[in-house]
């Protein structure tokens, strides 16, 4: 399938070389990252969804797992959803069995994501820090950083002074949160959203997987049980597995094939400043209440708070939010009360009702699940792809994702 | 979410004075009802993209429930009503 992607392979292999000779061809030699084909009849998978996730499961089906006949259909544009939206913060500092294992596998592909893809995703381990700010916090930091090494993670619990050191602007003597110490996981940090994106969509074109933008699917159509093909904005198009990875709109989808699903649809608002020097040098939480803010490589500010609360597919928030994340900041970064935000938007995430998401075969046969990433998908956006790719080429969970069954909510005893 | 919700006791108010509890179109079951029936109720959604009836409590007003009916998409409100206009309802 490859050989059906017509390039000019020293050109398109990036790399300081490559910049090199494209300069001395007057920068001619520049194509498209990934093609716009026109939709074949018949696919072996189909991908609702061209999000990061639904990208990166076609990137490591292609790459991993040998399935390259494969179309990922997006409604807008690549970007245009979550995998754009969110606060680009990378960490695998879980707690629980089932998830801590899955969270490091991505931790452990972020890593070597950007010579694995070819692509310049600026991931930066800068390190995540939890404040905390109580004993009782500090005892649950240390359970939760004591299991994270127990599972081969890294975490370090660090004490006020320590923290004082590395981030000097932090209210300490906050009268109601003094700052006592921090939980950081070093490995963790920041990713550029939109590079990860334009990564798994060129390393799964290059692989023969056909990216279809402006494809909305309006319907799902079943024979004898099975998903024959779907609907969508540029007609039918028929395929062997249908895989769905549309996080936000879950319901939307599986409604098509009546599956109702454990989920809500909520907002979460990010926002960005304007433009600072270098000031935050890592990824900062705030133990006393929703915040977290990490400092972008262009300067501006980028953090974000809770979820609004109400179901909501619109991608705008509430400005009651907006003040109570602005007071959170202010609380943990009191220098932040004279700093002005630049943008602020909303994304529709899949809230699950344990919190978790779902990696799944579905009642029918040849339909898969991948849903319910609550406020966490980005981070999850490698394992998530590899897990979901291994269970639809070889209709079995990949061994770290087998928590994250449909039935678990029903039947919580079944391994 | 429209900023102002009209509740039927006080008038148009600010929404912050009201708590969401969630979609108003489920019953709860009896307590003998068997486990796929409290299983759809404690964790099935219909989630819909568009019209969706809530509870809200107006938390800071007169501490009513009310059942609301908004569009999810647009943030449109249509109705507001008594929760106990509704019938039997949890």
């Amino acid at each position: 399938m490859i050989g059906a992607v017509h390039r000019d392979p020293i050109a398109m292999r990036y790399s300081a070389f490559s910049v090199f000779l494209n300069a001395l061809r007057g920068n001619k030699g520049w194509t498209p990252a990934w093609r716009s084909p026109v939709p074949k009849n018949h696919y072996d998978v189909i991908i609702i969804g061209g999000g990061g996730h639904g990208l990166a499961t076609a990137y490591y089906l292609a790459k991993e797992f040998g399935v390259t006949n494969v179309a990922v259909l997006e409604k807008s544009y690549i970007g245009s959803g979550n995998v754009g939206r969110n606060t680009t913060i990378i960490r695998s500092n879980y707690l629980l069995q089932g998830n801590n294992p899955f969270y490091e596998l991505s931790m452990k592909l972020w890593e070597g994501l950007e010579q694995d893809f070819n692509f310049n995703a600026m991931v930066s381990q800068r390190g995540v820090l939890n404040l905390y700010h109580s004993d009782a916090q500090r005892d649950a930091y240390t359970r939760r950083g004591n299991a994270m090494r127990l599972h081969g993670v890294d975490a370090d619990l660090l004490d006020r002074n320590a923290v004082r050191q590395m981030l000097p602007f932090l209210d300490f003597d906050n009268a109601r949160f003094p700052i006592q110490g921090a939980l950081m996981q070093k490995r963790g940090g920041t990713v550029r959203h939109d590079a990860v994106a334009w990564g798994y969509a060129r390393g799964a074109d290059s692989r023969g997987v056909d990216i279809i933008q402006n494809c909305e699917v309006t319907g799902i159509r079943r024979e004898n049980g099975r998903v024959v093909g779907v609907e969508t904005s540029q007609g039918f198009i028929g395929c062997s597995k249908l895989a769905l990875a549309a996080a936000g709109n879950s319901t939307t989808v599986a409604d098509m094939v009546d599956m109702k699903l454990p989920i809500e649809s909520h907002v979460l608002q990010a926002f960005v400043s304007e433009g600072l020097k270098p000031f935050i040098d890592n990824v900062v939480t705030f133990g006393a209440g929703h915040f977290y803010v990490s400092q972008s490589d262009k300067g501006g500010l980028v953090f974000g708070g809770d979820i609004d609360g109400y179901n909501s597919y619109a991608q705008r928030g509430n400005l009651a939010t907006v003040e109570h994340v602005a007071e959170a900041g202010v609380a943990m970064i009191p220098a932040l009360s004279r700093v002005r935000v630049l943008r602020s938007w909303g994304g529709v995430m899949d809230m699950s009702m344990d919190g978790s998401p779902i990696i799944d075969r579905t009642h029918i046969d040849n339909l898969y699940l991948n849903a319910g990433w609550c406020y966490g998908g980005f981070k999850a956006t490698p394992a998530s792809g590899f897990c979901y790719a291994h269970l639809i080429a070889k209709n079995e969970p990949h061994e770290t994702g087998r928590a994250f069954r449909l039935d678990r909510f029903a039947r919580p005893d079944d391994r | 979410m429209a900023s102002l919700i009209a509740c039927p006791h006080c008038g148009p108010r600010p929404k912050e004075e009201f708590t969401v509890r969630g979609d108003a179109g489920i019953t709860r079951p009896a307590p003998d009802a068997g486990e796929d029936a409290w299983y759809a109720y404690v964790y099935l959604r219909d989630n819909p993209r568009g019209r969706h009836k809530e509870h809200w409590h107006h938390t800071s007003g007169c501490r009513r429930w009310l059942v609301v009916e908004r569009d999810t998409m647009t943030h449109t409100i249509y109705t507001v009503t008594d929760a106990s206009a509704e019938g039997e309802t949890a």
